[in-house]
């Protein structure tokens, strides 16, 4: 469980988070939705330590993120992983050598362990016989695969992910939404996914926090959101044509 | 007031090179890759360019020597002056510059644009460590380096010399012998190895800290570049002022 109390981040003049408080759920995949420029990304930056917020607590289950110190800090970076909007695997080593770099890193296991548990997340993945390939050479869907592969290698309690479908096909995109909240429970592991993707809301939003200009304006499940009388919310939900036709339809029909 | 606190970032970037260290074995690959890429890597243009060097100078100094009563081994005496005082760990490092100095920039910079150091930093590796101490290690070969290009400078100009009936072989090598201070070898490498801890930290830190996409990174190489060359010729200045004045 991740708790945020009135966090707030300012760049110079601007204030991007202006005082958010929530829960994240353990077990769970918890979406940061909102439009963009609303903070989403800054917000989960803060949490995993690459910005200091300007004022507010981060809590990592009964531990202040503020109050840690180094020792602690180290340790709770090896409970998280990442997945980056863009993948960030290392160009210059191969699959294996990506998804074995945490293990490398922070394990004493043996070359032949890191291996075997190499192979055991890429098959989790559902990627198999691209060990010796570079990212380079494998599609964009592969590519952030091997990313939660990568996260998930050094069970971590706490997944979070930028913008995991940007730049892909909304097959792909099902199958890495799948993938990912597949995932949580399996680990039952807290996991924050940053999104403004509606198809994700709908197949894995199992809470959402819904972010306005750096303000959190709404919060629910991913029922409730197609049920809310927030301007904001349904806004935003019904800017897609679909979904606009979808709510005409249940109009029409009802 | 902006160089202030460039400066500033530069000495913090070192603080947190040296703390944190990355698990050894780790390490140890690391650095094995970096003295192949920037060590290994950088030897044959070193060769080539401080043997033809050499040459032009035993070649120059040839052809302005129109008095008689100078004799022929100032040939092989200037050209060991210049090539061991000036030309290979100067202009070499200069010329290092471009070739180490963008290419550092360029790949840390491209990590930078790709969120590759943020997923270091979220994985909690120290980054800067991970990425730059490798480097300075590596470097501290670079002595290794200009000691080649001293010696293929030096037989450049024995052989430019030579082969092009400017000065005979023993007059030469009579030159190369003439009041020689082993004190300026010293020198060269004191000045070598100054040079390669720029040569690692200044492009590094251009990658490190920069902002924006694909075009920045090659603004960042080209400033790398220019502030790198700047450095060493000040540091030459400097050192050289304490050393030999």
């Amino acid at each position: 469980m991740i708790k945020v109390e009135n966090i707030k981040k300012s760049f110079g003049e601007e204030e991007i988070l202006k005082g958010i408080s929530t829960t994240f759920d353990k077990g769970k995949t918890n979406l940061i939705i909102g439009q963009s420029g609303s903070g989403k990304t800054v917000l989960l930056k803060c949490l995993i330590g690459l910005f200091e917020p300007n004022d507010g607590l981060i809590y990592f289950e009964d531990k202040v993120l503020k109050k840690m110190n180094d020792e602690d800090r180290r340790n709770l970076r090896e409970d998280i992983g990442m997945l980056f909007q863009g993948g960030a695997l290392f160009d210059s080593m191969t699959i294996e050598e990506n998804v074995m770099f945490p293990l490398k890193m922070f394990s004493s296991q043996k070359k032949s362990e890191m291996l075997e548990r190499v192979n055991e997340v890429l098959k989790r993945v559902n990627l198999e016989n691209v060990n010796n390939k570079f990212p380079s050479e494998i599609s964009g869907g592969m590519q952030k695969r091997v990313s939660i592969a990568r996260a998930i290698v050094n069970k971590p309690k706490y997944l979070f992910c930028d913008e995991p479908n940007s730049g892909l096909d909304p097959n792909t995109a099902i199958v890495i939404d799948n993938l990912i909240q597949e995932i949580t429970h399996e680990y039952n592991i807290t996991t924050i996914v940053v999104t403004h993707d509606m198809n994700s809301v709908m197949e894995i939003g199992e809470k959402i926090v819904f972010l306005k200009n750096g303000l959190l304006v709404w919060q629910g499940t991913n029922d409730e959101i197609f049920k809310t009388d927030n301007d904001d919310v349904t806004k935003f939900v019904y800017s897609s044509d679909l979904f606009k036709k979808i709510r005409d339809l249940q109009v029409k029909k009802s | 007031m902006k160089y202030i606190e460039d400066i500033g970032s530069y000495f913090l970037m070192l603080k947190k090179v040296f703390s944190n260290p990355t698990k050894t074995s780790v390490l140890k690959d690391l650095i094995l890759k970096e003295i192949e890429d920037l060590i290994i890597g950088s030897i044959p243009i070193v060769a080539f360019i401080s043997f033809f060097v050499g040459g032009v100078v035993a070649i120059q100094t040839a052809l302005n020597i129109d008095n008689p009563l100078i004799p022929s081994y100032l040939i092989g005496f200037a050209t060991r002056q210049s090539i061991i005082l000036e030309f290979a760990p100067t202009f070499i490092s200069v010329i290092m510059a471009g070739k180490v100095g963008s290419f550092i920039t360029s790949s840390i910079g491209s990590m930078r644009v790709t969120e590759q150091i943020d997923a270091l930093e979220v994985m909690g590796v120290n980054s800067l460590n991970y990425l730059v101490y490798p480097k300075i290690v590596a470097l501290l070969l670079y002595p290794f380096v200009i000691a080649i290009a001293m010696f293929l400078g030096i037989f450049g100009g024995w052989v430019a010399g030579v082969y092009g009936g400017f000065s005979s072989s023993d007059a030469f090598i009579q030159g190369l012998q003439q009041d020689f201070i082993p004190f300026h070898i010293l020198y060269a490498f004191i000045k070598t190895s100054v040079f390669a801890f720029i040569l690692a930290t200044v492009p590094s830190w251009q990658g490190y800290y920069m902002k924006g996409g694909a075009l920045e990174v090659g603004k960042a190489s080209t400033n790398a570049f220019v502030w790198t060359s700047v450095l060493i010729i000040l540091a030459n200045y400097i050192i050289t002022q304490l050393l030999l004045s």
